[in-house]
Formats: structure tokens, C-alpha cells, sequence
């Protein structure tokens, strides 16, 4: 019987099953940010086990209230900071060189086909885009990855995603993902990994591909993971060029990662994306997704693009195709936040920030900013906001807003109309 | 940490209740768990809960439906029940991270099939019910008034295990 990548990267990391089914993994990675590390922090030392095991693997960014905004906030930074500091951890982002997690890990080479990645944090599936087992836990996982460099789990379970067909005009990752978690649902890879391939993935950057994997959570996926090929092994070429002798030696050597043809899998989605339309959610869920046009004059109070959804070049560089030339609708208020300082400063240098501030957008350091409804951007009840992020719960951008989840592309026309708009329509 | 499952239930009946309606993510910046007590279930609409109420300060059992604990990561939500005493739940299903939070925190997540849970929701209907787990024999007991119903729930041995260990970081400390 064949395996799926999960279950090789599985393989290759086993620890121990101390019980039947559940298998204790090496870690490669162990990411921090200030909001779940702390506490993790507070208890190792309470607990007289102030240690970490490897400070080379382990890497921390303050992201998600940056700069502070309060000293609640401002303490949460400090934590963190000092413990970086006090266990020479030599990967540590602070405000000038920090940006969303989830966009500022990959950028700077930290996630390798095969490795074995934990965050505190849901969306750290994302890095599953570099062929990668990854996985968002709790702060308890975090602690023991913290200080033993283990994590437990059940089999993997995987789910394959075919995606054929090709993206019509203004059509993008993310909408492919509102499909396919409207498709699977809330629940529906619950304990899985969901693999995603198919000749549209394979066409894919690397800024897509995460936008595919983050979402793997909003159906329940324990990870989403692509098989690590040509376009990986380009883009992490500047870190690796030492380490092998050619890029056709780096790709050969990704490709043991690569799922076996017999390998078996839970469920197998197919999808065609070639009469795919913009995609919107609607409700308090992202399995509630509607097509732009369906949701057609919705009106919004806000727009939000960035975060680790779509937060990179790619996504701003469609935003501002959309907006150039254009305004933002009176009333409604545009705020850009870039995934990092390289974001900012290639979109900058490419004339796309120029372009949101003629459109009238607030353009703000790299964080996650209106995200979750705890530092900037809060709305009031009452309020919508079209947004590039990948959560639309009740409350999640302040107590009694609403968020309709939609492309950079999608959230740009909205922003211009003041209401949901198809970027064809406009 | 020895400590006693089961008592008063609340009971939450809708699926996919998740972590920001549990404790929303403005309370994040709290770094001790005590400061979330009084935000548990904050966000949560439904009718006829009300979080500030009687019911919910009463209960040390949550009862729910399908995927109960999903969205953001945050263990700050098993904490938050945690700390107001709340350290069963029982429901149809769970969000991966959530359950093993749970574990991990030495509280159980017990999982019932879809019949045993409308049965015990139904029981809700004529009064106030009390459940209790028996951990080793892997049953729990519902009683409301003069009815009983007994179930039989599944662990698996690794969070069984965590369970008695107190959680995961005592589990791993003395193992790895
Ligand atoms: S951008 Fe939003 S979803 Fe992503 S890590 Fe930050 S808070 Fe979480």
C-alpha cells in the first residue's frame, strides 16, 4: 500500500506511538507569536522548566497588535521578547522587521518540503504549501514543543483534492478555497489532511498556494499540503542553493515527499474551475459562500485586504489592477495591511501602494491588524466589512460586525461601490 | 490534579460553536487564565442562553452538537470553561485542536453518537440535568427528575492518559 505525503513526513519524524494510533512526531519547526506564546512562557516557568529544546527551531514574530496598543498588549510583546533574547533564539521578528506570521515564516526560506511545522495558532496549515506537515495547536502542544521539540497526533488521515479546469478572468485562489470549503463544510476534514493538486494547483505560485492551504482549517483540515515541485524549489532557491548541487538535485530530491499513486485517501474531491465565478460568504460561517453576483449590493462600511489569507504581492498586485484609477465609494473606509516588510517595500517599489492611496485606502504597517477584531480596524455593530481574511464569525472584527470573506479582487470592487460588486461588473 | 468530572449541565444546541464564540479574541491579551472568567460564551447567540445567567454559572458540564470548539486555535477557550469549573464536554463531534486542547489540559471531550446526544438534550426538556462520569469504566449518567439514562462513551488511551497524568506538558516531561 502506497502513502500519502503526510504519511511519509509522518514516517520520517516518528518518535514513538505510545498508543495505538496516536504517533509522537520530531518537530523541525516550532513557531511562536505573542499572543499564544506568553502563557505558554508563564507556565514553563512556573513549572521551573524555563527551557526550550532547540533555539535554532524554534522562531517567533510579534504580529498579531504591533505596535502595541495597550499595556496589556505592550506586556504580551515583552514576554516574548525577553524569552527570545534569554534563550538566544536568533529568528525573532520585532516591530521594523515583523509581519504576519504566516506570510513572514515562508518568506524568509524557514519551511522545507518534508518538515515537520507547529504554531500556536489555527491558520499554520498554510505552510503546508511548501510540501510540509503543519499544523496549528493549542498552547499546551506549544509548551511541549517549546521545550521537548515533540507533537502528538492521530493517523493522518488524507482527503485529495483534484482542481482541473482553467481560472476564468478575476477568478483566484481563494476563490477556489470559499468553493471548496462551502463543498466539504465546516467540518467535513476534521482530523485530515487535505492534499491539494491538479493542473491548477500546479500552475500556481507560491503566494497562491497559501492561500489555498490557510483555509484548510475552515473545513476542519488538520493541514492542507501541495506536493513540493519546480515552483518550490524556485522559490526557496536562495535558501537552498548551498545545500544542493542544482535545482534539478533539490527537485528530485522534494519529490520522495511526493504521495504514491496507490496511496489511499479518506475522500477524493474533484473540481472543475472553469466556470468558477467570484465567490463571497455570506452568515456567520465559511462554508457559507454565495457568488459575488448572488451577493450583488450588499453594502459595506469597510474593506480590509491583507493578513496571512492574502496578505502577499500577488494579492495586493490584483487589488490594485482593480483599483487603479478608481476611488473608494464614499463612506466606506479602506484599510491595506501588507503580510510583511518585503511586501511593503516590493509593493511600494512597484508603484501598488501609490495606487491604494489614490483610491483613498489607510495603509498600515504589516500586522494582522483588523483581522481578529483586537487591534486596529474594529468595527462598530452594525457594520459590514469585505475582507481578505479567512474567518467571518459573529464578533470576529469587533462585537455585532459583520465580514464577508472574498479575493483581494472581489474586496477592491466592493470597496469602489460600496457594495459587494463582482470585479467583472465593474 | 485529581479532579471530579461531570455535575449540572448546560446545554448549547446548535453545531459549529466556535472558539470566538467561546471567549472572543478581544480577552486574548489576558495572559493569566483566571482574567477570562467572567467573558465565557460572551458572543454566543442563541435562544435562551444567556451568558451572564444562572445556568451557565451554575454548570460544570456543557452539552453541545457537531464540531463543537472550532475556528482560531486558542486554548484560552478550554481555559475560559476551565476556570468557571466547566472541565466536561460532552458533544457529537469537535474541532481537532479544541478536543486535544481539552486533553491536554486533563479536561475531557467525551463524544457521543447523534442519537445519545438528542436523547440527552431531549431529557433537558423536563428540567434541570445532572450527569456524572465514570472515567475507568468509560460510562457516563445522565439523570433529570426521576429519569436515567446510562452511556457508553469511547476514549482513546492516549487522552485517557493525559487525563490522568493532569495534562500533556507532565505526560511528555516525564516520557520524552
Ligand atoms: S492574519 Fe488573521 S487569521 Fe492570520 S494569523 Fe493573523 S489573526 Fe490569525
Amino acid at each position: 500500500m502506497g502513502q500519502t505525503i503526510a504519511q511519509k513526513i509522518f514516517a520520517a519524524h516518528l518518535r514513538e506511538e505510545p498508543f495505538p494510533g496516536t504517533y509522537v512526531l520530531d518537530l523541525d519547526r516550532v513557531l511562536c507569536h505573542e499572543i499564544t506564546t506568553p502563557v505558554a512562557i508563564a507556565d514553563l516557568e512556573w513549572r521551573g522548566k524555563d527551557r526550550v529544546f532547540d533555539p535554532n527551531k524554534i522562531k517567533a514574530v510579534i504580529d498579531h497588535v504591533t505596535p502595541a496598543k495597550d499595556s496589556k498588549t505592550a506586556i504580551q510583546g515583552k514576554i516574548l521578547r525577553e524569552w527570545a533574547e534569554r534563550h538566544s533564539i536568533p529568528d525573532f521578528f520585532d516591530i521594523g522587521q515583523n509581519g504576519v506570521c504566516h506570510a513572514l515564516f515562508p518568506e524568509k526560506g524557514f519551511i522545507r518540503p518534508g518538515f515537520t511545522v507547529i504554531m500556536g495558532d489555527s491558520h499554520t496549515c498554510t505552510h503546508g504549501a511548501f510540501g510540509a506537515f503543519a499544523a496549528g495547536v493549542g498552547t499546551t502542544d506549544l509548551e511541549v514543543g517549546i521545550l521537548k521539540g515533540v507533537c502528538a497526533f492521530r493517523k493522518p488521515q488524507s482527503i485529495l483534492v483534484n482542481i482541473a479546469g482553467t481560472l476564468p478572468e478575476h477568478v483566484y485562489a481563494k476563490d477556489v478555497i470559499l468553493h471548496i470549503i462551502h463543498k466539504l463544510g465546516v467540518n467535513g476534514a476534521t482530523d485530515c489532511v487535505i492534499e491539494f493538486r491538479g493542473p491548477v494547483v500546479d500552475a500556481m505560485s507560491m503566494d497562491a498556494r497559501m492561500t489555498l492551504t490557510n483555509m484548510a482549517i475552515e473545513a476542519g483540515g488538520t493541514c492542507g499540503i501541495c506536493l513540493p515541485d519546480q515552483v518550490t524549489v524556485d522559490y526557496l532557491w536562495p535558501f537552498i542553493s548551498e545545500e544542493y548541487e542544482s535545482k534539478e538535485a533539490a527537485l528530485s530530491d522534494f519529490k520522495k515527499w511526493h504521495s504514491d499513486d496507490d496511496a489511499e485517501y479518506a475522500k477524493v474531491l474533484d473540481i472543475d474551475v472553469t466556470g468558477l465565478e467570484p465567490q463571497v460568504t455570506y452568515d456567520y460561517k465559511p462554508d457559507c459562500v454565495k457568488s459575488a453576483r448572488e451577493m450583488a449590493g450588499t453594502p459595506v462600511n469597510q474593506v480590509y485586504i491583507g493578513t496571512c489569507t492574502n496578505g502577499r504581492l500577488e494579492d495586493l498586485q490584483q487589488a490594485a489592477e482593480i483599483l487603479r484609477g478608481h476611488k473608494l465609494a464614499p463612506n466606506v473606509r479602506g484599510i491595506l495591511s501588507p503580510g510583511t516588510p518585503k511586501v511593503f517595500r516590493e509593493a511600494m517599489d512597484q508603484g501598488i501602494l501609490a495606487v491604494f492611496m489614490d483610491a483613498g485606502f489607510c495603509i498600515t504597517n504589516p500586522t494582522c491588524g483588523a483581522c481578529l477584531g483586537m487591534s486596529n480596524g474594529v468595527l462598530a455593530p452594525g457594520e459590514a466589512c469585505a475582507a481578505t481574511s479567512n474567518r467571518n464569525f459573529q464578533g470576529r472584527m469587533g462585537k455585532g460586525g459583520m465580514v464577508y470573506l472574498m479575493s483581494p479582487a472581489t474586496a477592491a470592487a466592493t470597496g469602489i461601490k460600496g457594495a459587494v460588486t463582482d470585479p467583472r461588473d465593474l | 490534579m485529581k479532579r471530579v468530572f461531570g455535575g449540572p449541565a448546560i446545554f448549547l444546541d446548535r453545531s459549529d460553536i466556535n472558539t470566538d464564540e467561546i471567549i472572543p479574541a478581544r480577552y486574548l491579551t489576558e495572559v493569566t487564565k483566571e482574567a477570562l472568567k467572567p467573558y465565557l460564551l460572551e458572543d454566543l447567540k442563541l435562544s435562551g442562553f444567556d451568558p451572564g445567567g444562572k445556568a451557565l454559572q451554575k454548570a460544570t458540564v456543557v452539552v453541545a452538537r457537531k464540531n463543537f470548539g472550532c475556528g482560531s486555535s486558542r486554548e484560552h477557550a478550554p481555559w475560559s470553561l476551565e476556570v468557571n469549573g466547566i472541565y466536561t464536554v460532552i458533544a457529537e463531534s469537535y474541532a481537532r485542536i479544541f478536543r486535544q486542547n481539552m486533553f491536554n489540559c486533563g479536561m475531557l471531550a467525551i463524544e457521543l453518537p447523534a442519537a445519545d446526544i438528542d436523547k440527552i438534550f431531549a431529557m433537558a426538556d423536563h428540567g434541570e440535568v445532572d450527569i456524572s462520569v465514570d472515567l475507568e469504566g468509560h460510562r457516563l449518567t445522565a439523570i433529570s427528575g426521576s429519569r436515567k439514562e446510562v452511556f457508553n462513551f469511547d476514549i482513546s488511551p492516549f487522552d485517557q492518559a493525559l487525563v490522568e497524568a493532569g495534562g500533556w506538558v507532565e505526560f511528555a516531561d516525564q516520557r520524552y
